[in-house]
């Protein structure tokens, strides 16, 4: 069922909150990527606030979805909905990267159990979400769950990712929905400079996925594709979210410089006032 | 003397003495941990059958899966798969896994502290004809300096089935080397094995040895056929079968060098970082005594049958005999 008015506007300022969390942790940590969490920070916010069957104070519960994240360097966006959902403190996010950190630069599980997989090295989070999905076709689906798999774009270039696609259509893992971040921006620059990707449904198609394409900002396409792709019944999915890298604070977006790189105090500054000014017009709507 | 405690094979030093793959054990071990455990799963790429997963096909169809000629996904789908508490086998030849997917391994299944268990079949230079490209005498390196992981090398088929039926029982990633020929059978079902303890298979009579040679896999048996002919020239040996190479069982190791004063390891591997470099890294800081390392020196592997092979990289019994006289006149 699609989203009420309310609920969009919800989600969007649950997104709003998760991004001025981004710039400020990233300001603290003085390094991290940026451009890349702003942009999924609208599908965080609608899995983390939506989507996903999950219980943060019982983040082991057996039952739960399960959310791989293969891009590890979008972490900040991880950590943000994480923490806004209650996973742990807000006020720990600025610990990002720190020594002794649960937050490391790329996410770990040994620092913090209640991540799904440790991530960073690019291209192997689809297989190990693909292993799960399996676990569940062997078990007969006898849990009722998804498993969800978040992928970068420029990631796409590692042959890893073409196995484990390659696999999950021969298995046919229906309970499989994947999330593409198509941004078109990876370190070097453009993705269709660096590596092209297109025809990239073909692609997806031609591994036997079901594919549908969505505006990664929009929250209603956000989780409508999610409801649509629960319907299918004998495939695994994959959305291919088109989305801004940077979203959110217009000087950050649709620039590659801004992957790897975090805000000094200026530039943090000129972003958390428009994401606060964007805040209060989001709320302003709702009332 | 062998050491009666280890109910060693008593036809070890017979000529006709009983010849089986390592990896057969693999097979039946396998078998036998899948009864066992509804959780285990094997995971094959493209090698079902040379690497010994075939019976276990057969019987658990469903808990089967074939992944293709696709090592780096063998590695991170059993990741997944121990996430959600199945205990996966993933199998190919060592060459491939975990030599093509290394990194997998590290990021996924070490530092993600998955329980899955890692089978390189075809370790080594006996690997024979296929050449160079095939032989994996790197493996024991590249699994050893991983944190987290377990590395076990088995002496024979039967110490393979063990170690197999063992390692489904346990919580943490492990790595078990095979090898492809038949090679003697030296151990029997009674004989001690524990993932993590050495076993001295081969004692001085008088309980004062000269020279302790420490060997890990196949050739654990030339390093017996030495050790008999040493006792004949009225030098004391003891052999130790150190078949968990992670973590050591540094009692033992301590124990024999102190006893011995002077080792040589045995391997099918580099000599680079491998089974002799633990020992070594291990004893240069507790009790430092002249080692003489038995191994491949920095060179790859080439066509040949085994046993040319075994003797033109040095790691046949005159090599053994001779780096054991040569490490007695370093004492």
């Amino acid at each position: 069922m699609s989203l009420t008015d309310e609920q969009v506007r919800n989600l969007e300022i649950k997104a709003n909150d998760i991004r001025q969390s981004i710039i400020e942790m990233l300001l603290e940590a003085g390094s991290g990527h940026t451009a890349g969490p702003l942009g999924m920070s609208d599908i965080f916010a609608a899995l983390y606030f939506h989507i996903l069957n999950h219980d943060p104070k019982k983040p082991q519960w057996e039952g739960r979805d399960r959310f791989v994240l293969s891009n590890g360097h979008i972490c900040p966006v991880l950590y943000s909905a994480m923490a806004h959902s209650g996973y742990f403190p807000v006020t720990e996010l600025k610990t990002l990267r720190k020594f002794g950190s649960r937050l490391q630069g790329h996410p770990h599980r040994e620092y913090l159990p209640m991540l799904e997989n440790s991530s960073g090295p690019l291209g192997s989070g689809l297989s190990q979400a693909t292993g799960m999905a399996l676990s569940d076709k062997i078990d007969g689906y006898k849990v009722d769950r998804w498993i969800y798999c978040s992928m970068g774009d420029g990631e796409l270039d590692e042959g890893n990712i073409w196995e484990g696609a390659m696999f999950a259509g021969k298995e046919k893992l229906r309970n499989l929905i994947c999330f593409v971040d198509r941004n078109n921006i990876q370190i070097d620059g453009f993705t269709e400079d660096i590596m092209p990707l297109e025809p990239l449904t073909d692609k997806w198609r031609s591994f036997n996925f079901h594919v549908i394409e969505i505006d990664g900002h929009n929250m209603r396409e956000i989780v409508d594709a999610v409801e649509s792709a629960k319907t299918i019944f004998e495939k695994p999915k994959v959305i291919i979210a088109h989305t801004i890298p940077g979203k959110g604070v217009k000087e950050f977006e649709r620039k590659f410089e801004w992957h790897g790189k975090a805000p000094n105090k200026e530039e943090a500054a000129i972003a958390l006032s428009e994401l606060r000014t964007l805040a209060g017009k989001i709320k302003s709507e709702h009332q | 003397m062998l050491n009666p405690l280890q109910k060693l094979n008593p036809k070890l030093f017979d000529k006709d003495v009983e010849q089986v793959p390592i990896r057969k054990g693999f097979g039946e071990g396998l078998l036998k941990a899948g009864e066992n455990d509804k959780n285990v799963v094997g995971l094959c790429a493209d090698l079902t059958e040379s690497t010994q997963m075939l019976a276990f096909k057969q019987k658990f169809p469903e808990r089967f899966v074939e992944v293709g000629v696709a090592e780096q996904n063998l590695a991170a789908l059993a990741s997944g798969m121990a996430a959600m508490g199945k205990i996966p086998f993933i199998t190919s030849y060592a060459m491939f896994s975990p030599g093509r997917n290394w990194e997998q391994i590290r990021t996924t299944i070490a530092y993600n502290d998955r329980s899955v268990k890692l089978i390189g079949s075809h370790a080594g230079v006996s690997v024979g004809p296929d050449g160079g490209t095939h032989q994996a005498i790197e493996d024991i390196a590249l699994m050893r300096v991983l944190p987290n992981i377990t590395v076990i090398s088995p002496c024979d088929s039967v110490e393979a089935k063990k170690a197999t039926i063992a390692a489904a029982k346990t919580s943490t990633p492990l790595y078990i080397r095979l090898a492809r020929e038949k090679t003697p059978v030296m151990t029997t079902e009674d004989s001690p094995f524990e993932i993590g303890k050495a076993q001295i298979v081969f004692e001085s009579p008088d309980g004062r040895p000269d020279i302790a040679i420490i060997a890990t896999g196949a050739l654990l048996y030339k390093a017996f056929l030495v050790a008999q002919k040493l006792e004949q020239e009225k030098i004391g040996v003891t052999v130790v079968n150190l078949s968990t190479i992670k973590p050591l069982d540094e009692k033992t190791i301590k124990l024999v060098a102190e006893k011995a004063k002077a080792i040589v390891t045995v391997e099918e591997h580099q000599v680079a970082g491998g089974m002799g470099s633990a020992v070594a890294e291990f004893l240069a800081k507790t009790f430092p005594v002249p080692i003489e390392f038995v191994g491949v020196y920095d060179k790859f592997g080439q066509s040949g049958k085994p046993d040319e092979l075994i003797a033109h990289y040095g790691m046949d019994e005159k090599s053994i005999y001779n780096a054991a006289k040569k490490v007695l006149k370093r004492k």
